[in-house]
């Protein structure tokens, strides 16, 4: 539970991140982030709202776990909800995010094409450095805060989505592309850029945002986790909660975990026991039944370090199980229920 | 099961000078490779191994404690085949200004590793690592063969950046080439120059255009100082042109052979699927696939379901709770039922696996067996590398 997370609502129930806006998922590569984000963004759509889920590095994610058509940088439906909730989603591209920003805020006509033609484009979202990280969270910023069409402009107008998630870059990079400010700092010192990464900035650090890490009960990606909440603390960015997948039920009791980590299992009386229930103990079989669970009470000692490392971090913590079926659309919406009984959403 | 990837035929060849371990992040290639590096100097040959992005305590084991851009020997490994390995990780800002001290006089060099723009590129544009990492290779390529007749490495084994874009690393070179190549950079770079004028007096108008709404856009400070990082660079494009070029004919040699490198995952499958094809497409040399850490299970002969119902005859109920039964009988019901899960975990990763297979006919592969812990110490890249060669 986040205490501090939580604003005041009129929502029907609390969740540990009531009034937050976007959601920031990140991950050491492989531990399902774009997964976690897919779920949440699910869970946030129940009870009939619309939520944007967005990716920023082209890889085409989102469109793949939900089993859709490729996503392009125009928003489309992707999945329906509880009660009429939709979840939009969006491959957010620096160049399109150029354009769309030049002709809102220049109206530019006929330079629009002459920069095109000119490379001037290609050189400002692909090679100017932080440019095209701004142009990237600009875009989910611009969404975050759009109001919807027909009503009023103003503070009045309801917003145009409930909640946006971004599906973000893996935690190795993650901090460097939200401190957009600093990244274009030394290069635009004045001018629209600049005054661009400052908004930007200054809701990223806002109570609206908040930046989740998706590990496993591994080393490696736990350790990437802990540093990645250091970086993003020391460039002022809201820690949200730690998202633990693809985590295994126990099956051996403590019991026997102890037994077999101490390799004092009995192996006559597995032997025994097999062949009473007309299984073949050959030694091969029952050795190996010995290995599989010395193996697993091995693994367990290892999951249960990583989880107090985990728990050290002081974060909500939620555990999301591993899919036997592997990870499809009816997975998703299991991953979702499942973080909506933890709170998350 | 299709063709078999055989890595000891492939690191014994003394005709294999690279190998390139790619494929999606978080699937181990830095393991592979380092164990990759390890089997083969323990067979014999002068190895070093370039890692981008190492596990602190794999790298700690090879002795990387300092990213220091230079190749360290490792401790604790076999010679008595009279091999040696050396490890290094890549600092990208290092390598990048060495480049540019190697191809510009001093006063040059030095005005560009002041500018502004050159820093932010040198350490945060997109694209660099992957183009620095082919760059270090380059360079520890031309090391190796100083001395053709004492050459200080004979294998150089690379372990790929985890890109945003599977294969971006072969395209940094192109991409940094087309760059400075670009008609915008030659624009800001050159209007003086005659050729420029011309090209200037047509579009002059449009030109104008350009300039004035990219100055509004990024801010006039940002273009002078792109325009005096590009006027510093001007010398040195000749420069860079021929080492993308030379590092993407290095690539495409075959000497040099690729490894894929994958999880048995369906979306690590699929982006080594895009790899595959795309190493095609490149005509680069691709040796095979490497699928890491496969669930085995230790006692194949019993299958998950006739274990399960061999729990139930124990006497476990629905909900895997024995009741009434001795301790010892508890736990052999326990044993039978974690290896019902773990044949099941076994057979969903094998048939991914021959998915896969079936998919890419007659590109050789081997599994790597998922090991019990983390690997970060030499006995563990050992036991890699003896999967690896199929043992």
């Amino acid at each position: 539970m986040a205490p501090d997370a939580r604003a005041g609502t009129t929502e029907a129930r609390d969740t540990d991140w009531d009034g937050v806006r976007l959601h920031i998922v990140t991950g050491k590569g492989g531990t399902g982030k774009t997964t976690v984000a897919a779920a949440l963004a699910l869970a946030l759509a129940g009870q009939g709202r619309r939520v944007l889920l967005a990716e920023v590095e082209g890889r085409q994610g989102i469109s793949q776990t939900f089993d859709v058509a490729p996503l392009a940088a125009i928003e489309a439906r992707i999945a329906h909800a509880a009660q009429g909730g939709e979840v939009f989603g969006l491959s957010v591209d620096a160049k399109a995010a150029l354009l769309e920003y030049l002709q809102m805020y220049y109206k530019l006509g006929r330079a629009g094409g002459l920069l095109e033609k000119f490379g001037a484009i290609d050189f400002a979202t692909t090679i100017a450095p932080g440019v095209r990280d701004v142009l990237l969270i600009g875009k989910v910023y611009e969404a975050v805060r759009r109001r919807k069409e027909h009503k009023a402009k103003g503070p009045g107008a309801a917003p145009a989505y409930d909640a946006v998630i971004l599906d973000a870059p893996p935690t190795g990079r993650v901090a460097r592309f939200l401190n957009v400010n600093h990244e274009v700092a030394d290069l635009a010192r004045v001018g629209p850029i600049r005054s661009q990464a400052d908004s930007i900035t200054a809701m990223l650090r806002s109570p609206q945002t908040v930046v989740h890490v998706v590990t496993l009960l591994e080393e490696m990606p736990v350790q990437e986790t802990v540093d990645a909440i250091a970086e993003l603390r020391a460039v002022d960015m809201p820690i949200g909660g730690v998202v633990v997948n693809q985590v295994r039920e126990t099956i051996l009791s403590p019991k026997t975990l102890n037994t077999a980590a101490r390799s004092a299992i009995s192996r006559e009386d597995v032997a025994a026991d097999l062949s009473r229930v007309n299984v073949r103990a050959t030694d091969a079989i029952v050795d190996g039944l010995l290995a599989e669970a010395r193996d697993h009470a091995e693994r367990v000692a290892l999951e249960h370090d990583a989880s107090m490392v985990i728990a050290d971090l002081r974060r909500p913590t939620y555990q999301l199980p591993s899919l036997s079926e592997g990870v499809d659309a009816n997975g998703i919406r299991e991953l979702a229920e499942t973080l909506v009984a933890q709170g998350m959403a | 099961m299709g063709a078999v990837l055989d890595i000891d035929a492939l690191i014994d060849d003394p005709q294999t000078r690279i190998i390139v371990c790619c494929g999606a992040g978080g699937v181990g290639k830095t393991t592979v490779a380092a164990a990759l590096g390890l089997r083969a100097a323990e067979s014999g040959r002068q190895v070093v191994v370039l890692t981008i992005d190492p596990a602190r305590r794999l790298a700690q084991s090879l002795g990387l404690t300092a990213l220091d851009n230079t190749p360290r020997p490792v401790e604790s490994i076999d010679v008595t085949r009279g091999g040696s390995l050396d490890a290094m990780m890549l600092d990208m800002k290092r390598t990048f200004d060495e480049v540019v001290m190697a191809h510009a006089n001093a006063e040059k060099a030095e005005q560009i590793l002041a500018n502004p723009f050159y820093q932010a590129v040198s350490s945060s544009f997109a694209g660099t690592q992957e183009y620095m990492a082919m760059e270090k290779l380059g360079q520890l390529r031309l090391e190796a063969d100083r001395d053709p007749d004492n050459p200080r490495w004979d294998l150089i084994v690379v372990d790929t950046p985890p890109s945003r874009s599977a294969l971006d690393f072969l395209d940094a070179p192109k991409r940094l080439g087309s760059f400075l190549d670009g008609r915008f950079i030659r624009l800001l770079a050159a209007p003086a120059k005659v050729g420029g004028r011309a090209y200037l007096k047509v579009f002059s108008a449009g030109v104008n255009i350009v300039t004035t709404t990219m100055a509004k856009v990024l801010g006039a400070q940002m273009l002078t100082d792109v325009q005096t990082f590009v006027s510093a660079l001007d010398t040195m494009f000749g420069g860079f042109r021929e080492r993308a070029d030379h590092t993407y004919a290095l690539l495409s040699d075959s000497t040099t052979k690729f490894i894929v490198v994958a999880a048995p995952e369906r979306d690590a499958l699929r982006e080594a699927s895009y790899f595959v094809d795309r190493l095609d497409e490149e005509g680069m040399p691709l040796a095979g696939l490497v699928v890491n850490r496969v669930y085995r299970v230790s006692a194949p002969g019993l299958s998950a379901d006739r274990a399960l119902s061999a729990a139930e005859q124990l006497g476990d109920d629905e909900d895997g709770i024995s009741s009434g039964v001795s301790d010892s009988t508890a736990i052999t019901a326990g044993l039978l039922r974690l290896h019902a899960v773990q044949a099941e975990i076994a057979g969903r990763h094998q048939s991914l696996a021959k998915r896969f297979i079936a998919g890419h006919p007659g590109i050789p592969t081997v599994e790597v067996p998922a090991a019990a812990q983390d690997i970060h110490d030499v006995v563990g890249l050992r036991a890699v590398g003896e999967a690896l060669a199929g043992n």
